[in-house]
């Protein structure tokens, strides 16, 4: 069943030709028609999307539905076929100076197995031109309550733990804009407990956070947005009503869109 | 959350990140050691096997042996140029390379100088082990054997590194880079090949300076042939 666009608490997503929304240069995160091809098959097709500092988009959608590679896009990992991504008005992929803005933690632990958990993240805070990389470690380590693992191998640590040093060392230079793929994977109830804290002192300081999850009650916990992906293409888009967002409905809403999908 | 100071310009920092990329590299091989054993063990037995099936009734020892040091520095470089690349991609690790601000040419020089320094390291084995094996008197070649050694391996660990880079996205990475790169590593192999000959059979270095020069072309060219192509593969 087609769902309806339009609606009071839902907008199509893109919004460009919304006369309510400020320029590019006040947005964190604009996207423009974004389009990525692997060969004929459009993971990303005709994406848009602009959110402010201290943002959060909770972005839901059945496996294959081109989350990850618009999350590559958004980050400047992946070129789009066409369209174009601007982080603060600087385009993405773009100069060095750039991605110092950008923080990425997806569910593969992106660590070094042989490397201690301080010296993971201390490579990741001096690849990032932080000053005082010891101090930055020690600080965010302390954060995440892995700072008594400090000089244990990674390849040694339980993979929730292992989860909060790559999160550790995604956060450790303060990035302006945090792309979370199913990060809460593989963390325990006290792992998700101080990740979600984390990210909440994240927003409050102004990040913007795009946060990709299959749990629909953590995503609308955190999100001041929601969004569901199909088909490389968001389908729907809806704000809180009322300062929250109403579960049943949205799971509803959610099924039908997925079921739609495997049909 | 506090955010930490950042240094703004990192135009200066292009041989700071080479030398990081390089050293974690080197650090998480000196720490698991998988792709040194196995080399040497190579290294080891390739000379083993040569040795024992040489007839030096029928070829001088000088004819062979620089053919068998060649052959052990390209299959040796090999294994640890493939994992170059897997160590990054095991756990994605390389994605948080790539998002940081570390440019891609010194994520390329960072990993050619760890592989330039693992060749080295595995000829440093071989070449005692080729001289002990086959009764040559290296003695006042050394230097100049050193020189050979050092021209190939900077020039086998670029386009090595370039070609893993391409490798390591693929299913037969392992089966893919030799198939790559061998063709590459021929006009290499041979002039190194041909100098260590003369060098060992005690021949003037004038005549050498032939392959000297091709060698040290093969470099120039390829060293900045690849770090000009490298960032373009690593785009997917």
């Amino acid at each position: 069943m087609p769902i309806p666009h339009g609606t009071a608490a839902t907008r199509v997503a893109d919004l460009s030709a919304d006369p309510s929304v400020a320029g590019d240069g006040d947005m964190a995160l604009v996207a423009e028609g974004l389009v990525r091809a692997f060969g004929s098959r459009k993971a990303v097709n005709n994406v848009s999307l602009r959110l402010s500092d201290g943002e959060c988009l909770a972005l839901f959608g059945p496996n294959g539905a081109g989350k990850t590679t618009l999350l590559r896009l958004l980050g400047g990992l992946l070129r789009p076929t066409r369209g174009r991504t601007l982080l603060h008005g600087t385009p993405l992929p773009g100069p060095s100076a750039t991605r110092r803005l950008v923080g990425l933690i997806s569910h593969h632990a992106m660590l070094y197995p042989a490397l201690t958990v301080r010296e993971n993240v201390r490579f990741a805070a001096e690849c990032q031109g932080v000053v005082d990389a010891e101090t930055a470690t020690a600080r965010v380590l302390q954060q995440l309550r892995v700072l008594d693992r400090a000089e244990s191998p990674v390849r040694y640590l339980s993979r929730g733990l292992q989860q909060r040093v790559s999160i550790a060392r995604a956060l450790v230079h303060g990035p302006r804009l945090v792309l979370l793929d199913e990060p809460y994977t593989g963390l325990d109830e006290v792992g998700a407990l101080v990740f979600t804290d984390a990210l909440q002192a994240l927003k409050a300081s102004g990040a913007t956070l795009v946060l990709i999850t299959h749990n629909l009650a953590e995503g609308l916990l955190l999100g001041d947005r929601a969004a569901i992906m199909k088909d490389g293409q968001i389908v729907h888009e809806e704000h809180p009503v009322d300062g929250g967002f109403d579960l049943p409905r949205f799971q509803s809403l959610y099924r039908r869109l997925v079921h739609e999908a495997i049909a | 959350m506090t955010a930490p100071q950042v240094s703004a310009s990192r135009a200066p920092a292009f041989v700071a990140d080479a030398w990081r990329v390089a050293r974690k590299d080197l650090l998480i091989e000196f720490r698991t050691r998988s792709a040194f054993l196995a080399a040497t063990v190579f290294a080891v037995l390739a000379v083993a096997i040569f040795r024992f099936t040489w007839d030096p009734t029928a070829i001088p020892a000088m004819d062979l042996a620089p053919g068998v040091l060649w052959v052990i520095f390209t299959f040796s470089g090999l294994l640890g140029l493939n994992r170059s690349f897997s160590l990054e991609l095991a756990e994605r690790a390389y994605d948080g390379l790539l998002a940081s601000q570390v440019s891609r040419e010194s994520i390329f020089v960072g990993k050619v100088f760890a592989n330039f320094v693992f060749v080295s390291a595995i000829q440093a084995l071989a070449i005692p082990a080729v001289a002990l094996f086959f009764g040559l008197e290296i003695g006042g070649a050394w230097g100049v054997l050193i020189g050979i050694v050092l021209l190939a391996a900077l020039g086998l660990s670029a386009v090595g590194t370039l070609f893993a880079a391409i490798a390591a996205n693929t299913r037969l990475a392992e089966l893919l880079l030799p198939m790559m790169t061998l063709p590459f590593f021929v006009p290499l192999v041979i002039p190194a090949a041909q100098a260590s000959s003369v060098v060992l059979r005690g021949l003037p270095l004038s005549s050498a300076m032939e392959w000297f020069k091709l060698l040290l072309a093969f470099d120039l060219m390829f060293v900045s042939a690849c770090i000009v192509v490298f960032p373009f593969t690593i785009e997917e």
